[in-house]
């Protein structure tokens, strides 16, 4: 048997699951951190998400939690108040996973129509747009009373577990590599690299700014309907314009078009994060220093300012690992 | 025999700039053509307006007998005609093979569905894709630096590879915009062959826009000269060679 055939991805990940269920279920793994890995394995889905609009076909959008809240919502919205579901009920799993992806084909549909107006823009301009629509989104969360307003969804059933955020982040992870290593994806990467050369070797670079803004708004909506059902709560904070931007800061600390960056910094900026609160609350405990939780977030900030001075590429650069990578390409 | 590509009167202005006026051309197929001009005469805007980058203030660009003016680049570029840059338009953070297999890319035909569950029909394209760009990177001497970044290499190979993107599109007719700048005079020698070569292997009409005379001299079959977007000369090249007002654009008025 050929080694180099073998799907190693997927046996990286089947690897992942058993050691997180074994640790788990001997309780060496509290249920505390089994919740800050799925929250990384949705920033994963975010993070690689994001990497395919502003990493790989070079379009800086800032509206990326926007398209989440639309997954969020929808999804939320069905199992919640429309279906009423309960998670007692194993029948009830089907219709959560179609009410997912219901919430990600609404956001792809909103992610479809965004691309339009945002074609004849690049880059500050594109932001500023997307910022916009990012907020845009989330005002109409705050004032749809139906969904609860400025209290947000509450009482969502929480159907997200590890093993279906993991399956959804490997699919994910998946698809989307497929899709840059084809002829489609060479298509978006010669729109970041040189979007008039593209354009002249005959690349509609039209056509395939839309379909990765549809493509990585479906992704993103798919994280926000997980994340609703794994928090029990849609709120408009969530989805805000600084929400945003921690997934904006992932790509760019993994590396701008490297999916391996972006899975490696959605893991590695979600522990640390919630590492820096336990620690600076420690130190605090132990020196007496007048210093809280929040204090956290100035040294997130500092080690990021960092990461790019030293390391401006990104954890990556533009490099993916061989695990990610797919073999028959090369 | 119709031309292969017919310009006429094409007139282009940059608000209240006369970037060219009047321009009229016919290109046979098979020839190697050339347009010589001072700097800033408009050269590169007509290459620029027959690739749809510019839609023309005037005039008509007829290719194989259909208007291609006002078209988008990529549809001009379907109908079969590539370009090149003047200052390089590589895509430097990808390798050289998949700067030459993006512009495979109109041929390909898997569809996303196909290409993301990576069905045997995807497999297979990908495969021809990659021989085919190997093909193209050997005739230009790249093949050893088929999975170099592009970015890093050197200046003369950028151009090859920059000429094999072209090819890669599988013109009829390809727009070279100045291919010997920046070479050295073993270079320049090459790519006169190569220009002569591709020419007869790949059946590709040439049109180009080149400084060096050795060049315009050597290979092209006949001549347009241009100043200030007007045409001022015409014809085989030991015609234009000796025309004064040729030798007035580029050197000067003689002192009397």
């Amino acid at each position: 048997m050929n080694v180099r055939k073998l799907p190693r991805f997927l046996i990286a990940v089947v690897l992942f699951y058993i050691v997180v269920e074994v640790l788990y279920r001997t309780e060496i793994l509290n249920g505390y951190l089994l919740h800050i890995i799925n929250l990384s394995l949705i920033y994963v889905i975010l993070a690689t998400s994001l990497n395919l609009i502003n990493g790989i076909t070079g379009q800086f959008s800032l509206g990326h939690m926007g398209f989440a809240g639309v997954g969020a919502y929808v999804s939320g919205s069905l199992t919640t108040l429309i279906l009423k579901l309960s998670v007692t009920n194993p029948a009830s799993m089907l219709p959560f996973l179609l009410s997912i992806i219901a919430g990600g084909v609404v956001a792809a549909f909103v992610g479809f129509l965004i691309g339009f107006p945002s074609l004849r823009l690049k880059g500050d301009y594109l932001a500023i747009v997307t910022l916009g629509f990012g907020e845009i989104i989330r005002t109409i969360f705050n004032n749809i009373d139906a969904v609860g307003g400025p209290r947000g969804l509450l009482g969502i059933p929480k159907f997200s577990n590890f093993t279906v955020i993991l399956v959804a982040a490997f699919l994910t992870v998946v698809i989307i590599r497929n899709l840059i290593e084809s002829s489609h994806g060479r298509a978006m990467l010669s729109i970041r690299e040189n979007e008039l050369a593209a354009e002249l070797v005959c690349v509609n670079t039209t056509r395939y700014k839309v379909m990765a803004s549809t493509f990585g708004a479906f992704f993103a909506g798919i994280a926000g309907g997980l994340l609703a059902h794994l928090i029990q709560l849609a709120h408009p904070t969530q989805f805000g314009f600084i929400k945003s931007v921690e997934v904006l800061i992932m790509i760019y600390a993994g590396g701008v078009g490297s999916l391996t960056g972006s899975i490696l910094a959605a893991f590695g900026l979600t522990f640390l994060s919630e590492g820096l609160r336990l620690g600076i609350r420690a130190l605090a405990d132990a020196t007496g220093l007048p210093i809280g939780g929040e204090w956290r977030m100035v040294v997130y900030a500092l080690l990021l300012i960092f990461i790019m001075l030293f390391r401006n590429e990104g954890l990556m650069g533009m490099r993916e690992s061989r695990i990610i990578k797919n073999v028959e390409v090369d | 025999m119709t031309p292969l590509l017919k310009i006429e009167h094409l007139t282009h202005f940059f608000g209240g700039l006369r970037a060219v006026y009047d321009f009229n051309f016919e290109i046979p197929e098979g020839s190697i053509y050339g347009l010589i001009g001072p700097n800033g005469s408009g050269k590169t805007t007509i290459f620029n307006l027959i690739t749809g980058i510019y839609d023309p203030t005037e005039g008509a660009i007829n290719f194989q007998g259909e208007n291609i003016k006002g078209m988008k680049s990529f549809r001009i570029v379907h109908k079969g005609i590539a370009r090149t840059f003047q200052n390089l338009r590589i895509f430097g953070n990808l390798s050289a093979i998949d700067n030459i297999r993006i512009a495979r890319h109109y041929t390909t035909t898997s569809s996303l569905f196909a290409s993301i569950l990576r069905l045997p029909s995807f497999k297979s394209e990908e495969r021809a894709v990659k021989r085919e760009a190997l093909e193209l990177l050997d005739l230009m001497h790249l093949s050893n630096r088929a999975m170099e970044t592009a970015k890093n290499l050197p200046y003369g190979e950028l151009r090859r590879l920059e000429i094999a993107r072209a090819l890669a599109t599988k013109p009829k007719l390809i727009l070279l915009d100045e291919p010997a700048a920046g070479m050295n005079p073993k270079e320049v020698d090459d790519l006169m062959r190569l220009i002569s070569r591709i020419r007869d292997e790949f059946k590709v009409t040439v049109f180009l826009i080149e400084h060096h005379m050795q060049v315009i001299m050597g290979i092209c079959e006949w001549i347009k000269v241009i100043d200030f977007g007007e045409t001022i000369a015409e014809g085989l090249p030991d015609k234009v060679k000796n025309d004064p007002r040729v030798l007035e654009a580029y050197l000067g008025k003689r002192g009397t």
